[in-house]
Order: structure tokens, then sequence, then C-alpha cells
């Protein structure tokens, strides 16, 4: 299964293992942009993540409470947006790069004394017998638990926002807050907990990067995987499953770049390096020309305040 | 009139009693010293204008607003709703105007949404069928409500608030949105549920309506109670007056010359740019000048569309529209104004105005070239200032000066400046949208004698609205949009309701399921 140089079983493999801190991220804006809320700040939210995470998982020695530290640190965050945004109103695209510049700046802040030390081993966990299938074994089973995990996250969200009243809320919230309020539904703690919960999954993803990843504490260390996340919501049009199409699509994109740089490609080191991004913009900009279905998708009260006035 | 389930005089059971109910927001007092009561199975009318405080009252009832002061009882208990739900759970249901609707869910969602303990999804879609089949109404569960004509998505409100079994139904609005056929089944529906003994509190304007279908009615203005009276028994005049509390004067027509064809749109078919919106097909009319052109039609059959497309948001091949003979299909908004066409789009906050401008401001921005109110790319400011005193001299804006924001008037007020805005730039073509949509009976008055003045004087003018009274009051030539196609035009002298009713495209299939009842 070799084709110019590259393993196909162990690109396959380690994409899905790139793919994890963005799809938690998107799976996280994902569910706060179906409550309508535009919260810009997901790479801000995620390195704050990647930074409490990694400080826990130093102190404790325990990667699973280092996980843990990470999604608090990104819900503590997003709790600044709701405050801002819920209570006093703000605008919730400024406020969201808001959010991402100060996450970048504390995070500095805060990883002072935390670079060059290496974070205690997330191990594999492989599945049994299914781990030792050819092909198969390697590519599916036998990864970490936060690869596990964000599979079922996208599972879970799908099955959420589909099947439960709870679910049904949220998108009734998203769609129009007004009749929602009508009904008698508590539009900002709904979105109150949605905001939270995306701030939760984004510091997860930021805390895999420093973690898993990287794995090490360096400035500025997501390097616009936020970005990422927030742009693979809009191609997913607000689909769990689609969500998890787009990491892949996008984990396979830079794996692939890295592998052809081993390979020694011919193209140069920087076009390859921006590949990735490339293939977003390209995939963004064909998923809005056909403006109907994407715009039929997109939550109608997305990014718009609500304030129970009458 | 039968059907209402008890005689007029026979003593119904009290269901409702309202005493001294006050509510109070800064300055305004939207609601004084309130009281009447609704009878079990009785059809109560709330009447009044806009601003009466009507709909503050149904808030207080349904539990979405608290009252300053005063009582309701319900069965003869005290009754204080904290929320809807316990209005709900206490029997009281309440169909919106609008806002309570969401368009990408499904019928089926749309309703567990407004019940407490919904069943799963299956049953209650058995359920949903069970009771649009018993009251008339058919419906598909699973469909998307984006999809619904506004007929039918009201039934969806309407099935919403029958699954909780309600002994008090507020009705805010429901015929606004309807054709006169879908009026009629609706009409049955209530007079079916208020002989099984379901009450009915229902707000409207249109005071035919009123009379044909409720046994009492009680009257508002600024926030009291002015009086009460059985419809059956006054006029719709009498009841306006009671409302307004002056004379009303209906519109003065002067029928002038009709000049030449001022407007010529010819196969006009675009695709709609707003979601869940509707398609405009082959639409051919003609306005000549000194002709007011009608256009009738249920909300979401094309409206938005044809106006965007009359205004040169959407733009077509050039002949496909002409403007004194010239093609200007391919010309934009500004281009179109310079041509002499003016546009009035029904939204007022957004599309019309700059909600946060000022009135100054948002008089430059549509008759800025026209009125020649820019010199060298620089903003006359004096100029643009006086033709706004202008409008707010001419059209009887109550607003404390030019300079306030166009969010802070009231949706009348804006509406008369934003008419008065088109139609002092002294074009041949006008185009208006929904003209007194939202607005009370004397300013809308107002409103249609400026329009018809305009069209006295020699402009070719295109009204559309929902609003088939006032259609009929100022066209001359009488046109339906349904499902983005227009019927052909035709002098409004001699056309009888049941025409225009087979012009509406019927009921949506509404009749079939009663014929079986």
């Amino acid at each position: 299964m070799e084709i110019g140089g590259i393993n196909l079983v162990v690109l396959v493999a380690s994409l899905m293992v790139a793919a994890v801190p963005i799809l938690l991220a998107a799976i996280g804006e994902l569910v706060v942009e179906r409550s309508g809320v535009l919260n810009l700040g997901v790479e801000g939210m995620m390195i704050i993540g990647a930074i409490g995470g990694f400080i826990a998982a130093v102190t404790t020695g325990s990667p699973v409470l280092g996980f843990l530290g990470g999604a608090l640190a990104g819900a503590a965050l997003s709790a600044v947006f709701a405050l801002l945004t819920l209570v006093f109103l703000a605008n919730q695209v400024a406020t969201g790069l808001a959010l991402t510049l100060f996450g970048l700046g504390v995070s500095s802040l805060a990883g002072q004394g935390y670079n060059g030390i290496k974070p205690p081993h997330t191990g594999d966990v492989p599945l049994g017998p299914l781990a030792d299938l050819p092909v198969l074994g390697p590519i599916l089973f036998a990864h970490d638990w936060v690869v596990y995990f964000s599979i079922a996250m996208v599972a879970a969200t799908w099955w959420v926002l589909k099947a439960t009243r709870i679910g049904l809320v949220l998108r009734a919230v998203g769609e129009s807050h007004e009749a929602a309020h009508a009904l008698g539904y508590k539009v900002n703690r709904i979105r109150l907990l949605a905001i939270l919960f995306g701030g939760a999954m984004a510091g997860m993803g930021g805390a895999y990067i420093s973690l898993v990843r990287v794995p090490q504490w360096v400035d500025g260390i997501t390097a616009g995987a936020g970005w990422i996340a927030l742009a693979i919501v809009v191609f997913a049009s607000w689909k769990p499953w689609r969500a998890l199409i787009g990491a892949y699509l996008f984990g396979g994109i830079s794996q692939l770049q890295l592998n052809l740089q081993a390979a020694g490609s011919v193209i140069p080191v920087e076009y390859l390096s921006m590949a990735p991004y490339l293939v977003t913009i390209l995939v963004l900009v064909i998923m809005s020309s056909g403006r109907g279905r994407a715009g039929l998708n997109a939550p109608a009260a997305l990014g718009q305040n609500f304030h129970a006035s009458r | 009139m039968t059907g209402t389930g008890t005689e007029p005089g026979t003593a119904r059971p009290e269901l409702l009693r309202i005493e001294g109910v006050t509510k109070a927001y800064p300055g305004v007092v939207a609601n004084a010293d309130i009281g009447f009561t609704v009878g079990a199975g009785e059809v109560h009318a709330l009447l009044g204008e806009n601003g009466a405080g009507k709909s503050t009252l149904v808030k207080m009832i349904y539990g979405l607003v608290k009252p300053d002061s005063g009582a309701m009882h319900l069965h003869g208990r005290p009754y204080a709703p904290a929320k809807p739900a316990e209005a709900r759970r206490l029997g009281v249901a309440m169909v919106f105007q609008h806002f309570s609707l969401f368009e990408a869910l499904t019928v089926a969602e749309n309703v567990a949404l407004g019940m407490e303990t919904p069943p799963p999804m299956r049953e209650l879609a058995t359920r949903i069928r069970a009771v649009s089949e018993e009251y008339g109404l058919p419906l598909d569960p699973s469909r998307l409500i984006g999809d619904l004509s506004a007929g039918e998505r009201q039934r969806v409100e309407i099935i919403r608030c029958l699954l909780q079994d309600p002994k008090l139904l507020i009705m805010d609005e429901p015929t606004s949105v309807l054709t006169p056929q879908e009026v009629e089944i609706l009409f049955r529906t209530l007079r079916q549920l208020s002989a099984e003994g379901t009450a009915i509190l229902y707000i409207s304007h249109k005071l035919e309506e009123i009379r044909t279908l409720c046994d009492a009615a009680t009257i508002l203005r600024r926030g009291r109670v002015v009086g009460t009276c059985i419809p059956k028994d006054r006029s719709a005049r009498e009841m306006a007056e009671m409302m307004v509390g002056a004379t009303l004067t209906p519109p003065q027509r002067v029928p002038g010359p009709k000049g030449e064809v001022a407007l010529g749109v010819s196969d006009l078919s675009v695709a709609s740019p707003i979601p869940f919106g509707t398609a405009l097909k082959d639409v051919s009319f003609t306005v000549a000048k000194g002709e007011v052109l009608g256009i009738a039609g249920v909300a979401g059959n094309g409206q938005d569309e044809l106006l965007l497309a009359l205004s040169g948001e959407l733009k077509t091949d050039p002949d496909k529209l002409r403007v004194n003979g010239q093609p200007a299909g391919d010309l934009g908004p500004t281009e179109r104004r310079r041509a002499g066409l003016v546009a009035a789009p029904e939204d007022r906050y957004g599309h019309a105005a700059a909600p946060d401008m000022s009135l100054v401001e948002n008089a430059f921005l549509t008759a800025g070239l026209r009125r020649q109110l820019a010199r060298g790319g620089f903003i006359d400011w004096a100029k643009t200032r006086a033709f706004a005193e202008e409008i707010i001299a001419d059209y009887d804006v109550r607003t404390p000066g030019p300079d306030v924001a166009a969010r802070a008037l009231s949706g009348g007020n804006l509406q008369k400046f934003l008419i008065g805005r088109e139609l002092l730039q002294g074009a041949g073509v006008i185009v208006i949208n929904q003209p007194t949509w939202g607005v009370d009976a004397a300013a809308a008055a107002a409103i249609r004698q400026k329009i018809l003045d305009q069209a006295a004087a020699g402009a070719a003018v295109v009204v559309i609205s929902q609003d088939l009274d006032e259609l009929l009051e100022v066209s001359d030539m009488f046109a339906v949009l349904n499902e983005g196609r227009l019927t052909r035009p035709r002098p409004v002298q001699g056309l009888s309701m049941d025409e225009i009713g087979l012009m509406m495209g019927g009921a949506h299939g509404m009749e079939v399921a009663h014929h079986v009842e």
C-alpha cells in the first residue's frame, strides 16, 4: 500500500489523529451556532485550553486531568463571551475576535516557564483483537481514547440535535429567538449552556494539540486551528457528520503535505504548507456559490443578540 | 347566525373575569383599569387602534407580561400566570399574529415545542392528523414550515393550541394573511369550537368579520375600555368611530384621465434571492399615467420578489421592464430613480429605512438624486433638512424633530415618513409594498388619500398589499400574485368578492375536508 513513498495505512491512521483538535472544536462551535450564537473566539478558547490542559497535566501527572483542565479553561473563557454578549448585548463578532486576541495573550503569559517540558504520555488504547485486523486495525482501532471520544461526540451531538427535546429547543432558539421566547423558553439560558459546551470542546481540542500532537508548550501552538474549525462548521452546513468529513478532509491534507515533504516532493515546502488552508478557502467558496443550499441550513437567528424587551 | 352554541340572551357560565388591570411601561401606560368578562363558549372581540393596548392585555392573560395591579379570575378562581407554560396548563392557548413558528423545523416539531409534555414524534404526528381532520384543517406533520402558505402556517398554530384542549383561545389578528375562502373555513372551525364550549378572545381590525363572528366586543382606546357592544347590532362604521373617538371620512378619489403607459412589464421571470422565497414566473402588466394597479395575494406568493424586481434590486433583461417606453430592466435602483421610478418596500426597519440614522439622513438616502440634495459629491444638509421637514409637515409625521433616529418613531409614523419621502420626489412611476401594514385606521386613511392624490396628478402607481379592502379602495385595476404568477389585471369596478377569491387561487385545498364533516 505505498504510493510515491507514502504508506496509505499510516497516512489514514495519522489523519484521524491530526483531525481531533479541529473536530472537537468544530462540534462545539456547531452546537453554539445552532443555538444562534456566532462565537469567533474558537482560536482563543483552543489556545487557553492548550495551556490550561498542559499545566493541569504537568502538575498532576495525569493526562486525563489535563484534558479536563483544558475543557474547564476553554469553558471559563467562553463564560466571558457569554457574559458580554448575553448580558451586556455586545456585538458577537467583535467580542469573538477580542476573545481570540485575549486568549492568545493570556496563554502566552500563563505559559511562561512551561517551555521545553514534556507532558505525561497519553497512551494508545488498542481495541483488543480488532486492532490486529490487517489494514483496518491500525487505521480505526489502535488510537488513544480522545480519538474515539471525538467520534462518539459527533454521534452524540447528532442524536441529541435530531431526536431529543433539548436538541429541538436548541434548534428552535437558533431559528427564531422571538418565537422561542413567545412560547416561554429561556433563550439566554439555553444559549449560555451552548456557549459553555462550545468553550469546553474547543478547550479539549486545544489540550489535544499541546498534550498529544506536539507534545509540548510553545507560544501560538494552535496556529490557526480554531479558524479552520469555524470554516468546517460552515462547510458542514451545521450538520455533525459532515463536520467529521470536513475535519478528516483537512486533517488528511495536512498529513499528506507532511508526507509529501518527507518523500522529497519537487513542489516547494511553502506551497505544501499552505495547501490545507487553500483547500479550505476553495471548499468554502464552492459551498457558498450554491447560495440557496448553504444559506438554507444556516440558523436563521445566527449572530443576533436577544433581549426580552417586550 | 347559528352555530355559536348559545342563543343570545342565555346566561353563559363565566370563564374569565378581568378587573382593574393596569400595566405601565416607561413613558406610557399600556393598560389602565381594564375590566371585562368572557363567558364559556363566547366569541369575544377586542377592538382598538394600534397602540390601544390590546396586545399587552392578551400577553398578560397568556402570562408573557405581569400586570402592575388588578386581578384576573379564571373559572372563578384567582388567575395570575407567571409564565406561558402555566397559562397553557390552566387551559389558555394563544395563536400569535407572527413570531411563533420556526421555518426550518417541521410541523410536528413546531407543535411539540408548544406543548408541555409532548408524546413521541410518531404518536404526535398521528394526533396532529386526527385533530386536523376533525376540525377541517388538513395538515401534513412532516412538512417544513418554510414550505407552507400563510394559511397553512396558521393551521399549525391553531392545531398546536387545540391539542391541549383549551378553554380559552386567544387569536391575535388571525385573518390578516388569509384569502376570503380561508377566512370562511377558519370561522367554521371557530364556531365549532365555540359550540363545544371553548371561549375565543378575538383581536382584529376587520370590523365586518367581527360582526359576522363575535358575540360581544370590548373597545379599547389609549389603554382604557371606552365601550362595549354587541357587534351584530352595530355597523362597522359605528364601531370604527368608537375605536378612533372621531368621525371617519373615507378617501376621496377624483377620477382623472388615463395617459399613455408609464410602466410596462413583460414576461418577467426571476429566481428568488430569499431563502424559502417564491420565484416570479412570466409576470406581465402595464400601468398608465394616472392609474393605480392593485396587486393582491397572500404573503409569500412573490410580493417581496416583485418589489425587488421593480425597484431594481433584482435586475433582468433590459426589455422586460420599461419605464416611459425606455428599457430599464438592467438598471439598478439609483438609475431607475433617475429614469423616474421610485419604490417603497414593506419592511420599514432595515429595508426602507436605516433604523439608527436620523430622519434627515434617511430622507437623503433615496431622495438625494431626484431632489438634488447633493452638490459636487457633498450633501447639502440645509436642503436635505428642509426636505425632511417638508415630509414631516405634509404627511403629519408625529416626531420631536427631523434629527431623531428612524427607530424612535412608531411604526405608523415612520411609515408615513417613508411613503412621503417617495411620493414627494415627483416620480412618474411609484411602487409601494404594503403601504399601511400595521398602521392604524386614521393614518392608513391619510396614506391612501396621498396615494390617490399622486395618481390624480398623473403618476402611475403600483400598490402591493394583502389588505383587500385597501386595494378595492385605491385601485383602478386589480390583479393577484399567486405562487409567483400574476393574474391578468382586471378593472376593479364590477369585481365581486367571489371572483377575487377565485383569482387568489381558492383556499389551497381546504374546502375538501370540510365537506365531509
